[in-house]
């Protein structure tokens, strides 16, 4: 009798141990993001132009250059910040401004935000600057875009194909 | 601090105790927290090489091919993801008992920091493997993961571009992306397996199996969970869709959720703090320089029994410096040595029964010397009064038995029990210096020096060179592994134990007086 306890409560103990371990590699869920809300998420990597502008080297100066160094122009090394700014509806959602990566700072400039809001329809408005431009900027792209529920919708930057896009 | 590693040992003591009760000490899985780790480990090794045979890397591959070995492979693959599954969890929840455990019973302090040092970077690839694991799986709490994780990890200075960028659309995720993430699945296990055999190195006869009744049970229960609850998939990622409410392994991503309301950055800097915190805990405070066992040459014979004994790797066999014809000497590692005593336990010439001038064993402690252990012994004998004289041998790290020599209670402290020499029990009742020895020790497998109570019993038992002398009556030896605290259930052991020694008493004075009358009528 004291056997069948034992063996009875050890396997108790072991059903509890599993049970748990199973319960909990699974729930309680976790809620990342409500079922009836959006994202936007802009996201980049892009270069700001250089701080310094590329100076062209005079013939002595280049004549100054070991022979293996000799180059036409000198460029500083430190890159802009890219100024951001984001609209929704005509309504700032974002402004920010990104440093260049590198210890030199020399490197790009990321950019990742997201956004959660109600689904719908909005117009949409991303705005860049790499420059030293001061009036105006140098990317800017509008459009109306619907979201939907749990929609992933992207704001991504590629100069190789005229700037903003919207997926 | 001190007042939380009592709380945690009291805690950890009566939990423990209950599960003496139907686990018994030798099968209890509190006091195999460590070997369970390793066989978890195994468990994950072994299933995860049979599920990388059917897994397929790529965008969608990945997924179908799991879901392939879920359903239509559910006896074999099936179960052997459950298993990879349930069994990485119980490694996380094994590791962190035993890390609280350890701290409890404070046994990573002085010279016993190793084992808790290089512990500590195990967390950190235990729960590195684990969360690169879900990824692979690319459903989507995969999807989560990869998001959150490099959304978190660009949250540190040293990457140049975002690694996030990687997971905003479908567009943007390749195929290479999963065989590094193979790639790592198995190169973190194969450190971290390096790292556990680091842990253990300054632990001679560490336990890296756990006893083969307590594996079975662990290993049954969790084909039986694989069985009735299989591991599946989530949905499959979709990087156009955002994850919602999603099923959650609490064991690796608990922390998850705390980046919805704490920067990332600031999230790293309270791990690396908490990490660093735990890192330097075995010098919080710094525990008092044990004083090492020295070895004598003049009594050492070079017989090993030391070197195989001690729990901590702190003593070898060297060559012999003062030219005497054996084979070897024994050699203190100062570094590793923290005075438990067990290698005098070992020693065959630390018997008082001696009859040189001055009794010096092989090896002793300088701070507990076999001579001196002897006279206490002796001097304490003349004090106690009584027909159920005790001396109790007492663990200075077990509880305490009050000293009462006019009540035939008598008590010599020592650092572990796995200290002492059979023969001391041998000479304390073929001497008649005392009824009964009551030796007071930890409970079995939570020895505060791992091996001593283990030891001390095997050789009572006679399964452990040097041997209790078959003249000792055993029934004169009292062993209580009661541990820390539960000082009434000792008093009472003692109590129960004198009453057993004053009837065994009276009975002989009894057959004595008997036997005496009976050979005078002969007369």
């Amino acid at each position: 009798m004291y056997r069948f306890i034992k063996w009875s409560t050890q396997g108790m103990a072991y059903a509890v141990f599993m049970a748990g371990i199973g319960y909990f590699s699974v729930f309680p869920a976790y809620e990342y993001l409500e079922p009836s809300r959006a994202v936007i998420k802009m996201a980049f990597s892009h270069a700001g132009e250089r701080k310094e502008e590329c100076r062209r080297l005079t013939p002595e100066e280049i004549q100054k250059l070991a022979p293996n160094m000799r180059r036409p122009t000198q460029c500083g090394r430190e890159r802009l910040p890219v100024i951001v700014e984001l609209y929704l509806d005509g309504d700032l959602l974002y402004a920010g401004a990104a440093p260049p990566s590198g210890i030199w700072g020399d490197g790009t400039s990321t950019v990742y935000e997201r956004f959660v809001l109600a689904p719908g329809s909005y117009v949409l408005t991303a705005r860049l600057r790499d420059s030293y431009r001061t009036d105006s900027f140098d990317f800017e792209h509008t459009k109306r875009v619907e979201l939907h529920e749990r929609q992933n919708f992207v704001v991504s930057f590629r100069p190789e194909l005229g700037g903003f896009s919207f997926d | 601090m001190g007042s939380l590693k009592r709380s945690l040992r009291f805690f950890f003591q009566r939990l423990e105790y209950s599960f003496d009760s139907f686990f018994s000490p030798a099968l209890n899985p509190f006091a195999n927290l460590g070997a369970l780790g390793w066989f978890f480990y195994w468990i994950v090794a072994v299933s995860g090489i049979y599920l990388y045979i059917f897994f397929d890397t790529g965008i969608t591959q990945a997924y179908d091919s799991l879901e392939h070995i879920t359903n239509v492979q559910w006896y074999a693959g099936g179960v052997m993801r459950s298993l990879h599954r349930y069994a990485s969890d119980a490694l996380v929840v094994v590791v962190l008992l035993h890390l609280i455990r350890e701290f409890s019973l404070d046994r990573m302090r002085g010279k016993r920091w190793f084992a808790w040092f290089t512990g500590i970077p195990l967390l950190w690839f235990i729960y590195a493997c684990g969360i690169s694991g879900y990824w692979m799986v690319w459903d989507v709490l995969a999807q989560y993961i990869a998001i959150a994780t490099t959304e978190w990890l660009d949250t540190l200075p040293f990457f140049g571009e975002s690694i996030a960028v990687n997971f905003l659309n479908n567009e943007h995720l390749t195929g290479r992306f999963f065989t590094l993430m193979v790639f790592i699945h198995i190169a973190l296990p194969l450190i971290m397996l390096f790292l556990m055999w680091l842990h253990i190195q300054r632990l001679d006869n560490a336990r890296i199996n756990p006893p083969r009744a307590l594996a079975a049970g662990t290993l049954i229960s969790m084909v039986i969970m694989s069985l009735i609850f299989p591991a599946v998939s989530q949905a499959p990622a979709d990087l156009d869709i955002v994850p919602s409410v999603i099923g959650f392994d609490w064991f690796y991503l608990a922390i998850y959720p705390l980046l919805d309301v704490v920067p990332g950055a600031q999230l790293w800097l309270a791990l690396g703090v908490v990490t660093l915190v735990l890192i330097i805990m075995p010098w919080l405070p710094p525990l008092r320089d044990q004083v090492a066992a020295v070895v004598n040459l003049d009594n050492c014979n070079g017989c090993r029994r030391c070197v195989d004994d001690c729990p901590y790797g702190a003593i070898t066999m060297g060559s012999r410096t003062d030219g005497a014809l054996f084979d070897g000497q024994a050699v203190v590692n100062a570094g590793n040595c923290v005075a438990c005593g067990i290698c005098v336990g070992s020693c065959p010439t630390a018997t008082p029964f001696r009859r040189t001038s001055e009794l010096v064993s092989g090896i002793e402690l300088p701070e507990y010397p076999v001579a001196g252990l002897r006279e206490m012994i002796v001097e304490l004998a003349a004090r106690m009064k009584g027909i159920d004289r005790v001396l109790v041998f007492s663990c200075i790290n077990s509880g305490s038995v009050s000293q009462a020599p006019e009540q035939g209670v008598g008590v010599v402290d020592i650092p572990c029990t796995g200290m002492l020499p059979p023969s001391f029990l041998d000479f304390v009742l073929s001497r008649d210096l005392a009824d009964g020895v009551f030796i007071n020790g930890c409970r079995e497998g939570s020895c505060y020096n791992r091996l001593g109570t283990t030891w001390m019993r095997q050789r009572i038992d006679n399964q452990r060179d040097p041997y209790l002398r078959r003249r000792v009556p055993r029934e004169q030896i009292h062993v209580c592994e009661l541990g820390n605290g539960r000082n009434k259930r000792r008093a009472a052991e003692l109590a129960a134990f004198k009453a057993v020694l004053r009837e065994r008493t009276t009975s002989t004075t009894g057959k004595q007086k008997g036997r005496q009358l009976h050979s005078g009528m002969n007369r």
